[in-house]
């Protein structure tokens, strides 16, 4: 989003921090439930946007990774470990199992990408599910801890809420460098042109494992978050269905966009509640409206501001052409 | 001169066909050798075989007398080996002056420093030189899928040049660039050929071309090398106007 000027950017990034911060402080109960909701899922979705929308790696399994990293935490501070531990733990996880959900992507691309780490993904569910020892099975896991932060207890939901905003500040400023530092520019070599990537001397195997492995561990801190937001899982909530919710999320906000997760997870999480004074009509309304902005703008949200920028610089371009050329005529 | 590059018996078979059948020849420090022969003869396969990007059936390559056959293209890149290719290969959504910091990136200090370090990793002189030298100046912002052909052609080039190769291998460069264009092209290849004395291998179908530009010529036909030479010889060579230069 270059178009803005700089000041402009900062102010109107500050405004919207501030907002998070400020506004939910009188929100009831529910309202803070969605809105920490959505700062998890944003979190997720965020790792999605890396291994998808910047390195071109389809996966179907960030869903699974969010179970990994909730039942981690789950485990974990239910045996009495802190949350800081637990999230750790769920980092180390995810990351190496999303390292080795890597290797296939080597070997085959998109579709067929898309089918192996599917069937990672109900494999995940059936772990989940089957594992009672470990997972509570269908019973899953209760009485989920949340933390005391610098010794405040963070039970009511606006502590809390506070936990999911800070964690996802702290996230996206790790995403941002990542992605400006020459990684991110090497996961965009992946995915607009691999064989040349490899010939300029970008060791594709290991970047690509690298993005399923960073965005994996994104998906296993939102998990991780996720169970004490609750305080309850079960294995339903890490099924297929979430692995496409959160991909609608980073196609839907702008895949390679990096403000396209936030605004992804805002729809997918927020607008079936502002919908939902249509009463049975609002997930027709959603499902609508999602199908008329991919058939307008297939690049998401952030592809539609992104062609206006792009054309309104092209105006001013040619503009200044047309007056450096009627001065060079009036010279001649 | 030491040769930089011996390619011995590289041999490539696709089922029943083969494509390179045998070559052998070595390439001398600071040269440019030029490439020729009929479409289909197997020169594309054959730069395909020792970059790495295909497993050659047979044969072996040597970069500095030690023996580079088997190791991947990111690896023989680091090696100092680059390459350019026949069908234009940018990154359409990177800037050209982005275009130039990935060619060069993954060549200074290593992958955890990169992560750390600063994001054009140092590089965005070097890349702005690169921009000057291929007179792109006005284009530096620009997404590299937005320019023209021929732009993009001499984008592909100079991304070849940023790592700083010994030995860079080009596919039909001139391919589709207009003449003054070319005209461009060739200085810039003389003065880093030159300046730098990296040692390059030319494919090309622009005869003028390749006459004037390469030191000596080899010729290709049927997957096997039918004659190596000054340019002045080759095109003398009664087999070389049989295969390919016509009567």
């Amino acid at each position: 989003m270059s178009g803005f000027a700089k000041p402009l950017k900062i102010a109107l990034g500050l405004a919207v921090v501030a907002a998070l911060i400020v506004v939910p402080m009188n929100f009831n109960r529910y309202g803070l439930f969605i809105l920490s909701q959505w700062a998890v899922m944003s979190i997720a979705a965020m790792g999605l946007n890396l291994t998808l929308g910047y390195a071109g790696q389809v996966s179907l399994a960030q869903g699974a990774f969010v179970g990994i990293g909730a039942y981690a935490a789950a485990i974990m501070t239910t045996h009495g470990w802190p949350l800081p531990a637990a999230i750790l733990a769920a980092i180390v996880l995810s990351f190496a199992v999303g390292w080795v959900l890597g290797y296939p992507a080597l070997r085959v691309q998109h579709h067929y990408l898309a089918f192996v780490t599917l069937a990672f993904s109900t494999l995940a569910f059936l772990v989940f599910r089957n594992e009672s020892w470990l997972t509570g099975g269908i019973y899953g896991i209760s009485n989920i801890p949340r933390p005391h932060v610098f010794g405040l207890a963070t039970n009511k939901p606006l502590p809390f809420y506070y936990v999911c905003l800070g964690s996802l500040a702290i996230v996206s400023l790790a995403v941002w460098w990542l992605i400006r530092s020459p990684w991110g520019r090497a996961f965009m070599a992946l995915r607009e042109n691999p064989l040349r990537a490899q010939s300029l001397g970008v060791d594709t195997r290991r970047y690509t494992l690298m993005a399923f492995a960073i965005g994996s561990a994104l998906g296993g801190i939102a998990g991780a978050l996720y169970a004490p937001l609750t305080q309850y899982i079960d294995p339903v909530p890490f099924n297929l269905s979430l692995s496409l919710d959160l991909l609608m999320m980073v196609i839907v906000g702008g895949a390679g966009f990096y403000f396209g997760p936030f605004l992804g997870a805002m729809i997918a999480v927020l607008l079936p509640e502002w919908l939902r004074f249509t009463e049975g009509y609002y997930l027709m309304l959603y499902a609508v409206a999602v199908m008329l902005l991919l058939i307008w703008s297939p690049t998401g949200i952030l592809g539609i501001l992104d062609r206006y920028l792009a054309e309104r610089r092209t105006k001013a371009a040619s503009a200044l052409r047309a007056v450096a050329k009627s001065r060079l005529e009036t010279v001649q | 001169m030491s040769a930089v590059l011996e390619v011995t018996n590289i041999k490539k078979n696709f089922g029943g066909i083969s494509a390179v059948d045998g070559v052998s020849f070595d390439v001398r420090e600071g040269e440019i050798l030029g490439l020729i022969g009929p479409n289909g003869c197997g020169k594309s396969t054959l730069f395909n075989c020792i970059l790495g990007q295909l497993t050659p059936s047979g044969g072996e390559v040597k970069l500095d007398g030690k023996l580079v056959t088997g190791l991947r293209p990111s690896e023989l890149n680091k090696l100092g080996v680059s390459r350019t290719f026949q069908l234009l290969q940018v990154f359409p959504k990177l800037s050209v002056r982005e275009n130039l910091i990935l060619a060069g990136q993954e060549h200074q200090s290593n992958m955890a420093s990169r992560l750390i370090g600063r994001s054009d990793a140092g590089l965005t002189d070097a890349a702005n030189q690169m921009i000057g030298f291929f007179k792109l100046d006005h284009l530096a912002d620009e997404p590299a899928g937005g320019l023209s052909y021929g732009q993009q052609k001499l984008l592909d080039a100079a991304m070849a040049f940023m790592g700083g190769p010994r030995l860079v291998l080009l596919d039909e460069p001139a391919g589709g660039v207009n003449p003054s264009m070319l005209a461009d092209l060739k200085e810039r290849l003389v003065a880093i050929n030159r300046e730098k004395n990296a040692t390059f291998v030319v494919i090309e179908h622009n005869m003028e071309f390749v006459m004037s530009l390469c030191s000596r010529v080899m010729v290709m036909a049927e997957g096997k090398v039918l004659a190596m030479g000054r340019p002045d010889e080759v095109r003398k060579n009664p087999a070389v106007i049989e295969a390919y230069l016509g009567h």
